[in-house]
């Protein structure tokens, strides 16, 4: 007799719905954003007590930013869509031959660095200043970052395509190392001032 | 000779759904593999900016988050409609970052301490007045490595 009794068979028909259900909640609570930004590095704290070195004036190309978002570059106003332009001209590098140094008037001094991969080559000694006020607002902080730091990749684009013949971003995954020198040719030279409190608010 | 016929009507045979509760098995493993929930509940509206040049931040647990922005609509009665900052679930003054950078430290493994990143989400309207002060006090702290999260996008120019 109790041979014969057999278990019923449980019902499966409702498994995709169960499933479902998880599969939704799981989709609503997913989040697939990946973070992503404008990576800085911060200079160390300062020794009041260490002079910083000195700088010649030619060398340096000063941003100012002020409480209503106005662009002040290199003592004219400037403006946020040639702010590039500006940048790139001023960082732009001597690709002429290693004998003699390429010294132009108005363009920042040049230095002559044996650089792996690609030989002696003219780096800009100039730098980029960048200064704010207290009531800048982030949004056009964030903006003139963003065209500072395009402009120096595209200064590096243009090299790699120059000497090694292919993107910059390519060569980045293909030969870390040839990247590297391209970087070292053209180094973010990006400085920010402390900032000032002329216009608050 | 026999004729094969067709018999007159032909019915569609039905597809079987029995392997639908293995596909939707399968996608459910995949949304539950990936999922990452909030670890913060934000208390700061946060509406970062477009950027354009911007990096991954690949190894998060590296990453230490400060955000900055309003506070939202229904505590505004009570702290007002200043940016504030937020660190991990409670509003923070400027001089708790110290504190905060260093317990974060904490939970990275020793070898990779000195990778720490601080990645700052702050508004786009927020004066930069207290975001200077952040960075002083990240610079004295000596986390140097910071991130401005952005929104990737083009740049509407104003």
């Amino acid at each position: 007799m109790a041979y014969n009794r057999k278990v019923p068979e449980i019902n499966a028909g409702s498994m995709a719905d169960i499933a479902f259900l998880l599969l939704i909640f799981f989709l609503v609570t997913t989040t697939m954003d990946v973070d992503s930004g404008i990576s800085r590095k911060l200079p160390p704290p300062v020794d009041i007590n260490v002079k910083p070195p000195p700088i010649k004036e030619r060398n340096v190309l000063i941003v100012l930013i002020n409480s209503a978002d106005q662009l002040l570059v290199k003592g004219n106003i400037g403006d946020i869509s040639t702010l590039k332009r500006d940048v790139k001209e001023f960082l732009t590098p001597t690709f002429s031959g290693n004998t003699e140094s390429p010294d132009v008037d108005g363009h920042p001094e040049v230095k002559q660095v044996e650089i792996e991969g690609i030989g002696k080559f003219w780096v800009s000694k100039g730098i980029v200043s960048m200064q704010n006020d207290r009531g800048t607002s982030y949004k056009m902080y964030i903006h003139v970052q963003n065209e500072l730091a395009a402009a120096v990749s595209e200064l590096r684009q243009e090299m790699s395509k120059r000497y090694f013949g292919m993107d910059f971003f390519v060569l980045l995954k293909k030969d870390p190392e040839k990247a590297k020198s391209i970087q070292d040719a053209i180094p973010m030279a990006i400085s920010e001032a402390e900032p000032v409190s002329l216009g608050d608010k | 000779m026999a004729k094969i016929r067709k018999k007159g009507k032909k019915e569609t045979p039905g597809i079987s759904t029995a392997s639908l509760p293995d596909i939707i098995f399968m996608l459910l493993f995949f949304f539950m593999v990936t999922t990452v929930m909030r670890e913060v509940e934000l208390i700061v509206t946060v509406s970062p900016p477009d950027a354009s040049e911007v990096q991954k931040l690949e190894d998060k647990s590296l990453v230490s988050y400060i955000y900055i922005g309003e506070p939202i609509k229904r505590l505004q009665k009570s702290m007002g409609k200043e940016p504030r900052i937020q660190l991990n679930d409670a509003f923070a003054e400027v001089n708790q970052l110290k504190d905060f950078v260093f317990q974060s430290s904490l939970k990275i493994p020793e070898y990779d301490r000195k990778k720490q990143i601080i990645s700052m989400k702050i508004d786009q309207l927020t004066k930069m007045g207290i975001v200077s002060d952040v960075k002083q006090e990240l610079r004295e702290a000596n986390a140097l490595k910071i991130n401005y999260s952005t929104k990737k996008g083009f740049i509407a120019s104003k």
